[in-house]
């Protein structure tokens, strides 16, 4: 395509150019976390090691690294992507997968199957009650937000925290009911981990991830114009309802397939869009692929630091994300000498 | 096709509650028609019919013949464009809001903007006075400047109506009369047809073609302002005491208020 415009070549080539520097980042990323762990691999023996399946490091690569690798791309993309669409759609900065109570819903669902002992029958039972407690807690929130003159956003904010709120009420009731077996279990799951051995449920992760983003991406312009608010979008000949509903359904069911997976891992969906939004700007062209690029990149680089800063024990992936992402974004905020803008 | 735009017997109100009654108007091409009326009296629920972010209760707005109602969003939009009274518009620069009036025009998968969609952006930056502007925030501007950059967006969208909602509410008269006098050349230059919602019934009066009076959700009058703009009609709407007179430049009326000590002491000559 032929742009004829100087100053728009100038920003598309920016743009070009910081989602090149985030592929470039996120392979070396993908380097350091696959040379690095208890077994040492030098990277440029991986392409050797690769050839030879009956080694050690073939086996630590191929079953362990390298599927653990894809889920924590899949997971961290789309729990990022997922925080800069509901931010958007909201037009709210603090909003992030987790605060419409899709986390809460899933980790009662993996509560209920930890205690009543149906979690051991399968390794797809507990990814199964995760996804389930998402799914029922979306439909709940948007049914209860929806009112006779429409979908109401800020009701529908409103309601995803307080359906947050019972479900962890809910959960602890069960935890102060049970043994400590399973409330180490639930406990365990909840911190989240990405230490999932299944192949099939790390495809779809990384399918529903990808596909997610290539839809989105369809919404980009409809997003931009929501900048402006929802009446004013309207007034631009955007399909509002249409736009946010959709979004919200995608968002939604891709964080609640990420909490099945991977249990809680926080500030993910919070942090990164952020960052991303000070360097590059609002606008959801670049901005959707860049948070899901930036997603990817932190959460591949957490999950190295969690399995190896206490090697041969690993620590939960939740406490990285919320200590990096959490002092990083204090860092940059309090540095950055133009206030925080969403839009 | 006998009028540009019509509104016939349009009822229009939130849930449970009727706001306007029964308004019938007929707004001639390129007219510039302001509408008045007290707080409350349905001016921007008006505007919010005519948009059809309200469903009529009952009748139709047609513009050029076809019922707005029935128009898709999209094509609502290359035709009827709106410039509310705050301009929301996050961080984003001048330029790039103003673009996003082309957004009714962009195809189904075109991602980024087209030549066209710059070239017109640029020329109504310029009539507008806020080309200059067009790196800046449009956080960083002034109130003044804002709804400039807003009527600049709205041109942009090329439509046939424009709406105004209180272009110069919070300005100061030099800002006031700047932009009043911008809107009067678009209608008159570029033959476009708009209705803007004023409280201020001097600066109505001065500007516009001809004046459209809300009383209470009902059309109480319409016609050239020194019709309208009586001290009869406006004591009984606004239930306020007024003088009215001529302005001596422009033969234009102009309302004065007369305070409430003054008036004890007087008997009014009106």
């Amino acid at each position: 395509m032929i742009v004829k415009n100087k100053k728009m070549r100038k920003r598309n080539t920016k743009w070009l150019l910081f989602l090149m520097a985030l592929i470039i980042v996120l392979i070396v990323s993908v380097a350091i976390s696959l040379a690095s762990g208890e077994i040492k691999i030098g990277l440029f023996d991986i392409p050797s090691i690769l050839s030879d399946n009956s080694s050690i490091e073939y086996a630590v690569l191929t079953k362990i690294r390298i599927p653990r690798l894809i889920l924590a791309g899949a997971v961290g993309g789309g729990l990022s992507l997922s925080g800069a669409i509901l931010q958007g759609i909201y037009r709210n900065p603090l909003v992030e997968p987790y605060t419409l109570g899709i986390s809460g819903g899933a980790a009662l669902g993996v509560s209920i199957a930890i205690v009543s002992g149906l979690g051991g029958i399968s390794f797809i039972t507990l990814p199964l009650f995760g996804f389930a407690g998402a799914v029922i807690t979306l439909f709940l929130v948007y049914f209860l937000s929806v009112k006779r003159e429409g979908l109401n956003i800020n009701n529908m904010l409103l309601i995803g925290v307080m359906v947050s709120f019972v479900s962890s009420s809910a959960m602890m009731f069960l935890m102060s009911t049970t043994n400590t077996d399973n409330v180490q279990s639930i406990v365990f799951w909840v911190m989240g981990s990405l230490d999932e051995s299944n192949m099939i449920l790390i495809r779809i992760a990384l399918y529903s991830a990808l596909a997610a983003l290539v839809l989105t991406y369809l919404f980009a312009q409809p997003l931009n114009a929501l900048r402006l608010g929802e009446a004013k979008a309207k007034h631009l000949g955007i399909n509002t309802s249409l736009t946010i509903r959709l979004l919200f359904f995608l968002a939604s069911l891709l964080t609640g397939i990420a909490v099945a997976v991977a249990g809680v891992i926080g500030f993910v969906g919070l942090v990164v869009p952020h960052l991303i939004r000070l360097i590059i700007g609002n606008d959801y062209r670049v901005l959707l692929g860049g948070s899901f690029l930036g997603g990817t990149i932190f959460l591949v680089l957490s999950d190295t630091v969690a399995r190896t800063v206490i090697a041969p024990n690993e620590l939960p992936i939740g406490v990285i994300t919320g200590l990096v992402g959490g002092l990083v974004f204090i860092a940059v905020l309090s540095r950055s000498k133009s206030h925080f803008k969403l839009n | 096709m006998d009028s540009f735009f019509k509104i016939e017997r349009f009822s229009c109100g939130y849930p449970g509650r009727f706001i306007l009654e029964n308004i019938s108007l007929d707004i001639p091409k390129g007219q510039f028609a302001g509408i008045i009326g007290p707080n409350g009296s349905g001016k921007t629920t008006l505007f919010k019919g005519i948009v059809a972010e309200l469903q009529p209760l009952s009748g139709k707005s047609v513009l050029k013949g076809e019922s707005i109602h029935e128009m898709n969003l999209r094509k609502r939009a290359q035709n009827l464009a709106i410039v509310t009274q705050r301009i929301e518009s996050g961080d984003m620069t001048v330029e790039e809001y103003v673009l996003m009036g082309r957004l009714p025009y962009r195809r189904q998968f075109q991602f980024f903007e087209s030549q066209e969609d710059y070239s017109i952006a640029e020329k109504y930056m310029q009539l507008t006075g806020v080309d200059n502007l067009k790196d800046k925030s449009m956080n960083a501007l002034s109130g003044g400047e804002q709804q400039l950059a807003g009527i600049a967006r709205a041109l942009t969208q090329e439509p046939e109506l424009l709406l105004l909602d209180e272009p110069t509410s919070h300005l100061d008269i030099s800002h006031q009369v700047q932009i009043l006098n911008l809107i009067r050349r678009l209608s008159h230059d570029l033959k476009l047809t708009i209705l803007m919602i004023i409280h201020d019934l001097n600066l109505a009066g001065e500007y516009c073609d001809s004046l459209i009076m809300l009383d209470n959700g009902h059309l109480r009058k319409m016609g050239i302002p020194s019709e309208v703009l009586n001290y009869q009609d406006i004591e009984e709407v606004y239930k306020t005491v007024v003088v009215t007179r001529t302005n001596p430049i422009s033969g234009k009326p102009v309302v004065f208020l007369v305070s409430e000590d003054v008036m004890a002491q007087k008997k009014l000559d009106r």
